[in-house]
């Protein structure tokens, strides 16, 4: 009787933990300005959702920052005009339960009319569903994966490249490099695989051996999947994912004598790479990473932003933050385009939705830009970078080895 | 006087030593057959043409080349799935509960020791130029204090959540180890955010833990793999076996253990011969916890990255470990540990060779969930499960 029991209860207590398990992380309701409602019709809120807290939020807060930064600096001619406009940053914790419960949150706040976010294309593409319905614009500075765009919604758009020529990148670097034979894994996110898949796909039209193609969950102990890399011997291991799986990898191959090349996608390009892998980076072939966002310094008009960032935050802009105020000013704009169109009076979510499409070359400091009819850029730049330090403090001087621009595949 | 010049117990100095040399050999050796066997039969399948189209080697003598080094690496993890595990079996002895928060013991001890080597290592004493030998002293400095951290917060955690609960039915006190164990992650999460700003925290490189002793190469086909074994898993071996011992020393042979196994026989009975039954439970929790936080560190130690949900996936497994051994019995713990540790790394180097790529490693987790399905349904005591009596 009591054995039974006993086993009934622990396959019970096994099944509720894995299930808490996937939502281990607790619901973020961050929401810092939700307390004050607007008190006057005037008040414009630009919301902003990336990680703030967890292993991504060394990019996720400068994101936040960046979009903080252009409010502050670019919101003067909306003042004269009688607006006030306030961020709202929200933390989504790289994570699709946090990133759809504040998209929920954002919607219902009729004062928020634009959305500069996420940094994780798996968080994106949920949490724009929600904003797709409101009819709410979202100006992404950081996702690649194509489904972003590709589902035709008039309230997306996204200021970087795409995966599917991402990967392609990274494939015809390795093959420019002579390797002739690589080991792909992912991270099993919309963001990783997706990569992983164009990455391959290019790879085998290249005549590139793809020894394996594996996804894995895996945070701390890559030892099974070391043991085949090393027994099929690649001269490159290709990684698409986020820094956070890929430094330990990259740490702990090294560590075992892999002597190959490295390459990985934009998310690798954080100093906490450098700090998770340190000098294993360097070693052997060296450790590639291609990128949709490159050093503030690839950028001819991003000097001041640098400075003033530093001034405002006490460190370097981290990658995507450039990004994050070019979004940001993109929805100020737009928000501007449409107050006018609509004789200075509180616009509609759609009217700043079409305004934000409707753009024409705007100037931001990372480049000019149009959407196509999906909200793709017009052409966007891909860089692929070379980790030249294993120091972090040292991450942004690592060298461009390429800079391409290449325009999205026909919607 | 007598009692303090009682002869070490050499019996239970080794008895552990050779259950723990039985074990390991005993589960490499069958697991590898089960995976030679299987390198066999599926030498001629399309499995086997695939990995000779390849790397010219047939299906048969790429298990063998891979063999040393995925038994090494599947015995390391095993040891610190079984010294996790000793902490959930401990509990379960004397109170009849599975104290889920001790995952969450195991991420403190892992962040405690990890923050005071990194706060060293900004001091410049460990680092470059240092030497070795300090280098080793501050290691397990870091780990006594990670330990003593651990186990002070098993035994708050006691007093707090589970001994106002102790006459309550016993799926409250599991709840609120459910409890506990949420809030000490986030309670990690706070302390980290405010002192740091970044609760992703790297083991600093230091000491020689990252060399490898190579032990030559093994040839495959043309090729030749290296096979070599870092220092830190020889540290997290040797710890972990050291712990081990001494536990066991400790339950087996001290008035302590006796009176620890006494309270695990017969909580009231044990309270009606003199034993200060509280206090004991006290002790137990402190034993458990500083074992968890020490493989908190040597956790960190093998795999570099810690987060405050690092406890999560391996306090689940020691969980497994100590139910696929007999929950209750601190041989079972081991017995458990160290297999389901090798089964891991075997379905996670073979699996997708085996399977052509279909299964790769993300399936290897499978393999520990439904080796704890087969034992609940089959075999709900664990393997090592009939002497309920000597459980502790």
């Amino acid at each position: 009787m009591f054995k039974r029991s006993f086993a009934f209860l622990s396959l019970l207590v096994i099944a509720s933990i894995a299930l808490t398990a996937c939502g281990s992380s607790t619901p973020a309701t961050q929401a810092a300005d939700s307390g004050s409602p607007a008190t006057s019709g005037n008040v414009i809120k630009i919301a902003s959702q990336s990680p703030l807290s967890g292993d991504q939020s060394v990019i996720g807060v400068d994101i936040k920052n960046g979009a903080q930064l252009a409010i502050d600096q670019l919101s003067g001619p909306l003042k004269d005009m009688g607006f006030t406009i306030q961020l709202a940053p929200y933390d989504d914790m790289a994570n699709p339960d946090n990133g759809v419960a504040n998209a929920k949150q954002i919607v219902a706040d009729p004062a928020i009319m634009c959305v500069d976010g996420h940094y994780n294309s798996g968080v994106q593409i949920p949490s724009s569903e929600v904003y797709h319905s409101a009819g709410l614009a979202n100006v992404s500075p950081a996702n690649t994966n194509p489904t972003v765009t590709t589902r035709g919604y008039a309230e997306v758009n996204r200021i970087v490249g795409r995966d599917d020529v991402q990967g392609v990148v990274g494939a015809d670097f390795a093959a420019s490099k002579g390797v002739k034979s690589v080991y792909v894994m992912h991270d099993k996110t919309a963001y990783g695989q997706g990569i992983a898949e164009f990455f391959q796909q290019e790879a085998k039209a290249k005549g590139l051996e793809v020894l394996g193609f594996e996804g894995t969950e895996e945070k701390a102990n890559f030892d099974p999947i070391i043991t085949s890399i090393i027994a099929a011997n690649p001269e490159a291991v290709y990684f698409g994912g986020m820094f956070s799986q890929a430094a330990v990898m990259f740490k702990q191959a090294r560590d075992r004598g892999y002597e190959g090349m490295f390459i990985s996608d934009d998310g690798f390009d954080s100093s906490d790479a450098a700090k998770i892998a340190g000098d294993t980076l360097m070693a052997g072939a060296g450790t590639f990473y291609s990128t949709v966002s490159g050093p503030a310094a690839a950028y001819a008009d991003t000097a001041k932003f640098v400075t003033d960032f530093k001034a405002a935050f006490n460190h370097d802009p981290q990658p995507f933050a450039a990004q994050s105020y070019d979004s940001a000013a993109i929805c100020l704009a737009a928000i501007q385009n449409a107050i006018k169109a609509n004789n200075n009076q509180m616009p509609t979510r759609e009217a700043v939705a079409k305004a934000v499409r409707e753009l024409k070359d705007f100037k931001g400091i990372t480049g000019v830009y149009n959407f196509n009819s999906i909200g793709d850029p017009v052409v966007a730049k891909y860089f692929v970078i070379q980790v030249m330090s294993g120091d972090p403090a040292q991450w942004s001087a690592n060298e461009i080895v390429q800079t391409l621009d290449i325009a999205p595949p026909a919607p | 006087m007598k009692k303090y010049l009682k002869p070490i117990n050499l019996m239970e100095l080794l008895r552990p030593l050779g259950q723990l040399i039985v074990f390991s050999l005993g589960s490499a050796a069958v697991l590898s057959i089960i995976v030679l066997a299987l390198a066999i039969v599926l030498n001629n399948t399309a499995a086997g043409d695939k990995i000779f189209a390849q790397l010219k080697v047939s299906l048969f003598a790429y298990t063998v080349a891979n063999l040393p080094q995925v038994l090494v690496d599947g015995l390391t993890l095993g040891f610190v799935y079984a010294a996790i595990a000793l902490g959930y079996t401990m509990v379960y002895g004397v109170l009849e509960f599975i104290n889920f928060a001790h995952s969450e013991i195991f991420a403190i001890g892992a962040f405690v020791g990890v923050e005071i080597l990194i706060a060293l290592q900004n001091a410049g004493l460990i680092g470059s130029g240092s030497s070795l030998f300090m280098d080793y002293v501050f290691l397990i400095l870091a780990m006594l204090a990670g330990m003593a951290v651990a186990g002070g917060a098993a035994i708050a955690m006691e007093r707090i959540a589970y001994r106002p609960l102790r006459n309550a039915p016993r799926l409250v006190p599991l709840i609120s180890a459910i409890g506990v164990s949420f809030f000490l992650q986030d309670a990690i999460r706070l302390t980290e955010s405010l002192t740091t700003g970044q609760f992703n925290r790297i083991f600093p490189t230091f000491g020689n833990f990252d060399k490898r002793i190579t032990f030559g190469k093994i040839p495959m086909g043309a090729a030749e793999l290296p096979f070599s074994v870092p220092i830190k898993s020889f540290i997290v071996i040797i710890a972990a076996v050291l712990m081990l011992v001494v536990l066991n020393y400790l339950v087996n042979a001290t008035k302590v253990g006796k009176a620890i196994r006494a309270v695990a026989q017969d909580r009231a009975t044990a309270s009606l011969m003199g034993i200060d039954v509280n206090h004991i439970i006290a002790i137990t929790f402190l034993i458990g916890g500083a074992l968890g936080g020490a493989a908190g560190l040597l956790y960190a130690l093998k795999f570099t990255r810690i987060d405050p949900y690092v406890g999560f996936y391996p306090g689940l497994k020691a969980f497994t470990a100590a139910v696929l051994g007999g929950i209750g019995n601190l041989t079972g713990a081991l017995l458990g540990g160290i297999i389901l540790g090798l089964l891991e790394t075997f379905a996670g180097s073979y699996l997708s060779i085996f399977t052509m790529g279909a299964a790769g490693v993300e399936y290897k987790d499978i393999f520990a969930f439904a080796i704890l399905i087969l034992v609940l349904i089959f075999r709900p005591n664990g393997l090592l499960g009939e002497n309920v009596t000597e459980k502790v």
